[in-house]
């Protein structure tokens, strides 16, 4: 299992990315970690004429909280990181605890967001949170720089917005206000194995304890990380209880879209998943902010 | 620490190096000039092959040839058998290379030499192949039925077919008050240890020697037929053991590569090797386990069993390997298990599929047999009101029911007899370490949420099969003392075991031995390593060899001193007279000195009586109903093994077959499409049990009943920590959800199947 | 940049130059180039841990990097953790709990325990179980592995001699 020829090169700014990928055309593709790629590549499935190496570039490292409190985090940013970084735990602690869940702590060392995203496994964790948390992806190509929302990023299984000659150089999360209630659970065969389903949610409430605003995402549930509308519109406005949590699991449990692997039949997906919406909803309830 | 070694916890010989990154395994073998070999397998389950083109892959730089059948000069002998050689399996035996047809994927069709693997991958890509598919057989029935020929001249695919058995259990049926019938199932996976296969040979230039490197387990068996593959004498083929990563039953039996890569070396005039990768190993090393077993049992109204029958079905995969008889016909052979049963019959079946050959995975047979037997006992239990320890303390064999001649279970064995134990004891322990009593009437309980459930199941394994092993010990001029057996190491300890025992036996200091293995040049023969029998056949060897040795000691006193030997003693290392004394280092000079060695040799012949070790295994489950999620909180096991001659180690076994059963019912499983590919081709979705979720372990070694077939008392220690794991477990899972009349009878048990059932069942 | 590639990179303290093609693993370089043959090769798609080194202090899979992504790093193999004919403590206490069988995956699990402990100092059980969920072992069932790690980082902290 060694991976086939290709050229390498490591570019150490954005610039000489974009001109690289320009260059070497559409068989040329970016290594961020490698985590997914490189297994692709020792198993041939995956034959890239040139890696562009991104590991190098420092600008695509960045982790910075601007002035409105939205959290940036630059591409190359490693699930590690993630995981442990103080600042990354005070601006959203929803990316935070989901970060365990990917794979092991050897992956979690090289892995990062920007590649996570890119490869778009419907599975993975961090697309989903990404949907959930309503962040922004930055895609810069040889010309322009543009954003994505993370609703309309995600197009398929392995396929993203991401346009040929683009790389994703930040993913902007928006303010996380500190009475946010929220939670992530997922089902996997063992640690760090992809989720069968994974269900991540947040609300806030208002001044009169009604549900103000909501989102829930599910992993494993579709082609890509979906948000389930049906689930969100029962939640806002709501009274937070069992009755109400119970209701969006319901109504969550018809806009999953799962499929058929080895590891689970889409009835179980389903079916679990809805499981999975009712115990997130009540442990962000049961969280104390 | 000091002598007695037997008995103690003795650090491990083998760990310095292993630790240090300082192990010799096969792939850290480098000769020079050596090239390196990769094989193109078949990417389809049953094809014909209408035409192979290597030019392109012969022309790649960096490549020095590429070969199929066509291009080998010589007759391509067939993979012969060695365990359960049953009259028909000769029409299904495997060459090394498919000619015209492929009949599993993995199957090897071609083979490239180059300059290191990167490059023989880039040839294996060039390589083009006509196939033409043909439908494939990837169940059990669909053999059965024979719409397809898989080995058409055999005219069915049915590999070989008889009835075992004992009294007359038809009688017996037809008189029961009871009788229960049911299907199990237990999933095909496999033994899939961390170092893949791989293997070095050199042919030296100008003289028919071939060495093969990385060989273990029966080295003397894999030579005698390798040299007669490559017409040699026995003596011209060297078969040697590297450091090994982990065996199981897979490794070290002949294979296809076994006589590829020494082809390879021929052609190229240089040494070759051959590392198998993960994604050849999941389909080229033999699978294991894939039965389906009806079995049904008769018993009185108060559930004392009065007969079984039933049918085993093997699949065999597509050719009968070296050891491939094995899980069916040993499944058959312990359906019975522990437990008093007068009539017994089975209908045994090894049907031929398009899927990886089987071969053996620790416990063969046994871990299939005992989730049958013990979760039939617990669903004839719950039907006749009894309690489900009762209705095998009402059962088991008593201590004077042994020994006991279970007869000729399968065609061909030696007749087979338990011998002496107590069985009921073995329970008894397991009973009182779980607190069975306080959870009898739990079973099913929820608490914090999950429904819990306590399961028990009986064993009884056998250990020490096969031929004699042999051992010599040699003290050299520098006082250092050599073992070298004919026994295999395949990282379970062996150095260490043999050295207590030598040490003991010549009153000497561990640190003093060397134990040397697996080479079939320093040692003349053995028996190998399978079956659970090192320390019972090369333990028993070594001492013997330790107490021929003394004796030679003694003489050469005598001969030092001029005296007669009657008047020496041995002891301490040494031979003494009064005050005298001189050690073994200076008798091997003395020795040396007239010209001799001071050495011994010895073989130990247990005359095909097999020890038999026995117990019961325990799992508490916690299962949460709305996510089919499993953990198994706690797990005890007890085991009979005679004598432990090194309890941690003894440990070690029990604890890592234990896992390794976990994975098997809970993980592993090598799953087929209807075409024939096999879905679990890497890690990612053939998952083996880690250090996520393991429960409580409790595993208790008993020395109550040592073996009267070896002068040591040992019964083998290797397999029974696993072979009752998915009875256990199984009976667990039953039991927590029998609210929801959940009765597990298939492996693997996943959540997806487990949500499936409490579906159906409206949980 | 097409064909060979030249690196330099620090392997246990050694500044060591070698000359590969870019798509040669970080493990291939250590066992072939370097002939650090103490890296095993148990899947080479990144799930079974046996070829974890360290770099740059994090725990990797050296199987999912490229020699040439290794340029200018420190990288700390198994060969490395014993200190002359010393064992490390780590190495001793695998020893000690009988933490080791066939030792083909050995070397992988004591890189992720080396970099683990150094982290975090004073773990759990359950936080050492779940560090050591990425590496496989087919012979121990993992318990001796568990012993050994929290045997390590007491010893270290001075808790038990």
């Amino acid at each position: 299992m060694k991976p086939p020829k290709f050229d390498y090169f490591a570019p150490d700014s954005i610039d000489g990315a974009l001109s690289l990928i320009a260059a070497h055309g559409e068989d040329a593709r970016f290594l961020a970690g490698g985590q997914s790629l490189v297994p692709m590549l020792n198993f041939r499935v995956a034959a890239p004429s040139a890696l562009i190496d991104l590991n190098r570039i420092a600008a695509l490292r960045d982790i910075r909280i601007d002035g409105s409190g939205d959290l940036h985090l630059g591409a190359m940013v490693r699930t590690r990181q993630i995981e442990t970084d103080p600042v990354i735990r005070a601006a959203n602690p929803l990316l935070q605890a989901a970060a365990p869940h990917i794979a092991h702590v050897q992956i979690r060392n090289r892995g990062t967001i920007g590649g996570s995203l890119a490869h778009a496994d419907p599975a993975a964790e961090l697309p989903g949170i990404v949907l959930v948390c309503g962040a922004d992806i930055h895609l810069q190509g040889p010309d322009v720089r543009r954003v994505v929302s993370a609703d309309d990023f995600f197009d398929g299984i392995f396929s993203t917005a991401i346009a040929e000659g683009e790389i994703i150089a930040e993913i902007v999360f928006p303010a996380w206000p500190k009475t946010r209630h929220w939670a992530f659970r997922e089902v996997s065969r063992r640690e760090g194995d992809f989720a069968m389903v994974g269900i991540a949610a947040w609300f806030d409430t208002g001044a009169d304890g009604a549900i103000s605003a909501a989102r829930i995402a599910a992993i494993g549930a579709g082609d890509t990380p979906l948000r389930l509308p049906a689930a969100e519109a029962v939640l806002t406005g709501g009274t937070p209880g069992p009755a109400l949590f119970a209701a969006a699991a319901q109504a969550g449990i018809a806009d999953l879209q799962p499929g058929d692997d080895i590891h689970a039949s889409a009835e179980y997906r389903r079916e679990v998943g809805g499981v999975l919406i009712g115990r997130v909803l009540a442990a962000a309830w049961e969280r104390t902010p | 620490m000091t002598a007695p070694y037997i008995g103690q916890s003795v650090k491990r010989l083998e760990d310095r190096r292993l630790l240090t990154g300082a192990g010799r395994y096969i792939d850290d073998v480098k000769l020079p000039f050596m090239r390196v070999m990769a094989i193109y397998r078949s990417p389809h389950a049953h094809a014909r092959i209408r035409g192979i083109d290597l030019a392109a892959a012969r022309a790649l730089p960096g490549v020095m040839d590429a070969f199929s059948a066509a291009d080998i000069d010589m007759e391509l002998p067939e993979i012969p058998l060695r365990l359960a050689p049953f009259q028909g399996f000769e029409r299904f035996l495997q060459r090394p290379i498919a000619q015209d047809k492929v009949r599993y994927v993995g199957e090897p069709v071609a083979v490239v030499i180059a300059e290191d693997r990167y490059i023989a991958e880039d040839a294996l890509d060039l390589i083009e192949v006509d196939f033409e598919p043909l439908s494939a057989i990837t169940t059990i029935g669909q053999a059965a039925a024979g719409e397809t020929l898989i080995h058409e001249d055999a005219g069915e695919n049915m590999g070989t077919r008889y009835t075992v058995g004992r009294g007359d259990a038809d009688a017996a049926f037809a008189g029961a008050a009871y009788t229960r019938r049911e299907r199990f199932v237990t999933n095909r996976h496999g033994a899939v240890p961390m170092e893949t296969r791989g293997l070095i040979a050199e042919f030296e230039p100008g003289t028919p020697l071939l060495r093969l490197h990385g060989a273990t387990k029966v080295n003397f068996f894999n030579r005698r037929h390798l040299a007669a593959a490559f017409g040699l004498p026995e003596t011209a083929v060297e078969l040697i053991e590297t450091d090994v990563g982990g065996g199981f039953g897979a490794r070290g039996e002949l294979y296809p590569e076994d006589y590829l890569v020494p082809i390879a070396s021929r052609r190229a005039g240089v040494p070759v090797k051959w590392i198998e990768d993960r994604r050849e190993n999941l389909t080229a090393t033999n699978h294991s386990r894939d039965i389906i077993c009806d079995l049904e049992i008769a018993a009185t109204e108060d559930g004392r069993i009065l007969a079984m029958r039933g049918t085993v079905q093997g699949d065999m995969g597509a050719y009968i390997r070296t050891n491939g008889g094995v899980v069916p016909s040993k499944a058959a052979q312990f359906l019975p298990g522990p437990y008093r049963v007068p009539a017994f019959s089975c209908d045994v079946q090894f049907l031929i599929t398009n899927k990886t050959p089987v071969g053996t995975f620790r416990g063969p047979g046994r871990f299939e047999a005992n989730f049958c037997r013990e979760r039939l006992l617990d669903m004839m239990a719950a039907d006749l009101g009894i309690d489900p320890a009762d209705i095998r303390l009402r059962n088991l064999m008593q201590p004077a029911d042994l020994p006991f001649r279970i007869g000729e279970l399968v065609p061909g064995d030696p007749d087979a007899t338990f011998d002496r134990g107590n069985y009921p004891s073995a329970l008894n322990r397991l009973l009182a370490e779980i607190g069975y009593d306080d959870w009898k009437d739990r079973q099913g309980a929820i608490v914090d949420g999950r429904a819990h459930g306590l399961g028990i199941a009986c064993f009884i394994e056998s250990s020490a099969a096969g031929p004699p092993e042999s051992a010599t010990i040699t003290v050299r001029a520098d006082g250092r003392v050599e073992i070298r057996t004919g026994a295999s190491s395949v990282g379970q300890g062996t150095e260490t075991g043999l050295a207590q025992i030598c040490a003991d036996g010549l009153g000497i200091d561990m640190d003093a031995i060397d134990v040397f293995h697996g080479s079939t040049t320093l040692v003349e023969t053995g028996g190998g390593t399978f079956h659970s029998r090192n320390t019972v056949m090369a333990g028993n060897a070594t001492r013997i060899a330790a107490e021929t040795l003394q004796r030679r000691a003694v003489e050469l006193g005598a001969l030092r001193w001029n005296c007669e030997p009657g008047g020496l003693t041995y002891g301490d290392g040494g031979v003494s007279r009064g005050d005298e004394g001189l050690s073994l280092a200076e008798l091997a000079v003395f020795a040396e000195a007239r010209g001799e060695r001071l050495f011994a040799d010895a073989s130990f012949d247990n005359e095909k009586k097999l020890s038999y070790s026995y117990g019961a295994h325990a799992a508490l489950v916690a299962i949460d109903v709305a996510t089919g999620m499993i953990e198994v909180v706690k797990y005890v096991l007890t085991e009979e093994i005679g004598r432990a001659l090194n309890p941690a180690m003894v440990q070690g076994q029990a604890i890592g077959g234990l896992v390794q059963g976990l994975g098997g019912t809970f993980l592993d499983h090598m799953v087929y499409d209807e075409d024939g590919q096999l879905l679990t081709g890497s890690f990612a979705d053939y998952l083996l049990p880690t250090s996520d979720g393991l429960p409580e372990i409790t595993a208790i070694a008993l020395e109550e009943s040592p073996s009267e077939f070896n002068p040591m008392g040992f019964k083998g220690a290797g397999e029974g920590g696993i072979v009752a794991v998915a009875a256990a477990v199984g009976n667990a899972v039953s039991h927590a959800l029998s609210a929801h009349d959940i009765s597990i009878t298939e492996l693997p048990i996943t959540p997806d199947r487990l949500r499936r059932a409490l579906r159906a069942a409206g949980a | 940049m097409t064909g060979r590639h030249r690196i330099v990179l620090t392997v246990n303290g050694t500044a060591q130059d070698c000359e590969i093609e870019a798509r040669m693993t970080l493990a291939d370089c250590l066992r072939e180039k370097l002939n650090l043959t103490g890296t095993h090769l148990g899947c080479e798609h990144g799930v079974c841990g046996a070829c974890t080194v360290i770099v740059d202090g994090a725990a990797v899979r050296s199987c999912l990097m490229f020699a040439v992504q290794a340029e200018g790093a420190e990288i700390r193999t198994v060969e490395g953790l014993a200190d002359g004919d010393r064992l490390s403590d780590l190495q001793q206490a695998f020893h000690d709990n009988f933490a080791l069988q066939c030792g083909f995956c050995t070397p992988g699990f004591l890189t992720t325990a080396e970099a683990f402990l150094t982290e975090n100092p004073s773990p759990t059980r359950g936080e050492v179980q779940s560090a050591i969920s990425g590496n496989i072992c087919r012979c121990t069932g993992y318990v001796p592995i568990i012993d050994a790690i929290l045997d390590t980082a007491a010893r270290r902290r001075g808790d038990r001699t």
